[in-house]
């Protein structure tokens, strides 16, 4: 092969050339995140225990009857509801409140905790309930073998059992008969450096009400948000230390 | 380590017994089958109500287990070389009620066809993962204990065989006591206390079931068993019926003198619908006062009465148990204390649970299993002591 003469080229080194030029114009067309996506976490990559992933919910901002973010969870991760409410999973619940010496009536939703010290995650006789370094509380579903043992320590009733058959599952939600499973944080979505859709969606109807951030950054909005309004953790008492913190109660 | 001459358990009605307890037990299969294919959506179980009936019969038939061994513990480790003749049958109870329970635990299971993943991987801050190992540890040291008294090992041999079985079955009772015990974000449970008084039911249901299989089997061979021994285990039964009772109290003048648990107990007790009908008549009325009556009063000590208060503390066990495990779960988490909360998930209201016949048979059918074990063990292995003749058209002989 004569030097220079690129219609010999090997398939191989074209194929990189061709690759590497395609990219370049990807990278810079618009509307493309692939920039954007150069600060999520990479395949394969663990979780960092220098990031913990938190929640402030504003109770004051929560709107009575609006279901958006229990929607959003329903639809992200396949959710579908039964005529049988009481074997239904909810990852997101909105729970209404009154107070019992005022009358004051609160609005807001309950899901995972994502707590430090996990019940879930001491009681799970196969390790199947773990916590990630970076805080977000999951379930391995090919280890766990449907005991329930979680569900009864969980102080939140934040998880719920597959009891029937699911057909049509989403790839990044995996979910399966006789197992147990809860909110992810959707875990998916952080690790691709996005909010949870049930943050997206509440600020998507107005209300602002869900902030999602780092509790460890001490420059972020969710920490500074925290440091600014009173705020208190679902059943302290138990120690648990949950990284879901509300204000409003 | 004794004398005495062991035979095995009669042909007669063997088969008849075989054919019953095996088809309930192929029932059991056939219902855990369907909740396995079909999922739990079949049960009355829900994402309130999450262990069941097969829970309550599991737990009861653990503890049963552990009890079944008072004889050969009696016999071993405190001395008492008269429950030594029966000491065999006792180990075979013990593993037989064992393996009937755990059979319900796994076919419980969302994914039973995981127990291998149960088995091999484990989390040991978990006590429920202590009490798998617990469960199978149990299992093989009364195995062990049971092969030294049958295989006449030299006395110090059966006794270090008695005393890890017996701190071995302590343990294990506490742990399934550990189990509710440590729930602390229920009300129902969250009490240390539960740790002893599982191991003070389990010393009255295991000697409960122990003294109708030995009458039974006694007769079934057409043998009187040891009058004094029936005497003493019935008089020990009454014991631990009573310190049941006591610890009982205890948690509950505890839990109400605290006031953070009275709304749970006043709940269970008076004012819960079936949990109060269940824990006055049949946990206390015909579970602990009529079975104590039954062993206490002069005119009642017969074989039969001893009989029929092993029988009815059984019942009253299962009533307490379901109260225990079924009612702490339909009283509602209190996630937001000063708070009246309600939701789409059940949240701030008592939840109902109704057992469905696939639960109902998975349970029977675990007791079925350590029935069915019980007898094939003793129509193999020479358990039963040759003992008194029956008299002719007697069911039970008075001590």
């Amino acid at each position: 092969m004569a030097a220079g003469d690129t219609s010999t080229l090997p398939r191989r080194e074209f194929l990189g050339r061709a690759s590497a030029l395609a990219g370049l114009v990807v990278s810079f067309a618009p509307g493309m995140r692939l920039i954007d996506l150069a600060a999520a976490k990479p395949d394969g990559e663990a979780a960092s225990a220098e990031v913990r992933w938190g929640m402030l919910v504003d109770a004051t901002r929560c709107v009575s009857g609006c279901d958006a973010c229990v929607k959003a969870c329903a639809t992200e991760h396949g959710l579908e509801m039964t005529d049988r409410p009481e074997i239904d999973a909810q990852w997101i619940r909105k729970v209404d409140l009154i107070d019992e010496n005022t009358g004051r009536e609160i609005s807001l939703p309950v899901m995972c905790q994502h707590c430090e010290d996990a019940p879930c995650v001491a009681v799970c006789p196969t390790g199947a309930s773990f916590r990630r370094e970076d805080g977000i509380v999951l379930v391995n579903k090919h280890t766990c073998i449907g005991c329930r043992y979680c569900m009864m320590a969980c102080p939140y009733k934040a998880r719920s059992f597959i009891h029937i058959n699911l057909v049509g599952q989403r790839t990044h939600s995996p979910r399966g008969k006789g197992t147990v499973e809860s909110c992810t944080f959707c875990v998916h979505r952080v690790d691709r450096d996005r909010e949870p859709a049930c943050v997206e969606a509440c600020t998507a109807a107005g209300h602002q009400a869900l902030l999602f951030g780092d509790l460890s950054d001490n420059e972020g909005e969710l920490a500074h948000r925290l440091s600014e309004v009173q705020t208190q953790q679902l059943r302290s008492d138990l120690g648990t230390n949950p990284g879901v913190h509300y204000h409003g109660l | 380590m004794n004398d005495t001459d062991y035979h095995v358990a009669p042909a007669q009605g063997f088969w008849v017994f075989v054919l019953i307890l095996v088809t309930i037990v192929i029932a059991a299969l056939w219902a855990a089958h369907q909740m396995d294919t079909a999922g739990h959506a079949i049960t009355g179980m829900n994402n309130q109500v999450v262990w069941g009936l097969p829970h309550v019969f599991a737990v009861f038939l653990i503890l049963c287990a552990s009890g079944a061994l008072n004889p050969a513990s009696l016999s071993t480790v405190f001395g008492r070389t008269r429950y030594a003749p029966i000491a065999r049958l006792s180990g075979v109870f013990a593993i037989c009620l064992l393996v009937g329970g755990l059979v319900v635990l796994v076919l419980d299971l969302g994914r039973p066809d995981r127990l291998q993943v149960a088995i091999t991987t484990y989390n040991f801050r978990s006590i429920f993962a202590w009490n798998v190992l617990g469960y199978t540890g149990f299992i093989v040291i009364v195995g062990v204990y049971l092969a030294c008294f049958m295989d006449n090992a030299p006395r110090g041999a059966v006794k270090a065989a008695g005393y890890v079985a017996f701190a071995w079955r302590v343990l294990l009772t506490s742990g399934t006591g550990a189990i509710f015990g440590f729930l602390v974000a229920r009300e129902g449970y969250d009490a240390a206390i539960l740790v002893p008084l599982f191991v003070a039911i389990s010393f009255a249901l295991g000697t409960a079931f122990f003294l109708i299989g030995l009458v039974l089997s006694f007769r079934w061979s057409g043998q009187v068993p040891d009058s004094e021994v029936l005497k003493k285990l019935g008089r020990l039964l009454a014991i631990f019926v009573l310190v049941v009772l006591y610890l009982v109290a205890v948690q509950t003048l505890t839990s109400l003198y605290s006031g953070r648990q009275r709304g749970v107990v006043e709940f269970l007790l008076f004012s819960g619908g079936v949990y109060p009908v269940l824990f006055w008549l049949g946990q206390v009325g015909l579970g602990s006062i009529l079975p104590l009556m039954l062993l206490y009063s002069r005119r009642s000590r017969g074989c039969a009465s001893i009989l029929t208060a092993s029988v009815l503390v059984l019942v009253g066990g299962l009533c307490q148990l379901y109260v225990l495990i079924i009612g702490g779960q339909v009283y509602p988490l209190r996630i937001f204390p000063g708070y009246r909360a309600s939701s789409s998930f059940f949240d701030g209201v008592v939840t109902y649970y109704v057992p469905s016949l696939w639960e109902v048979l998975l349970g029977v059918g675990g007791v079925a299993m350590a029935v069915l074990l019980c007898l094939v063990a003793m129509r193999i292995l020479p358990l039963l002591p040759r003992a008194l003749p029956l008299k002719p058209g007697t069911l039970v002989r008075d001590p």
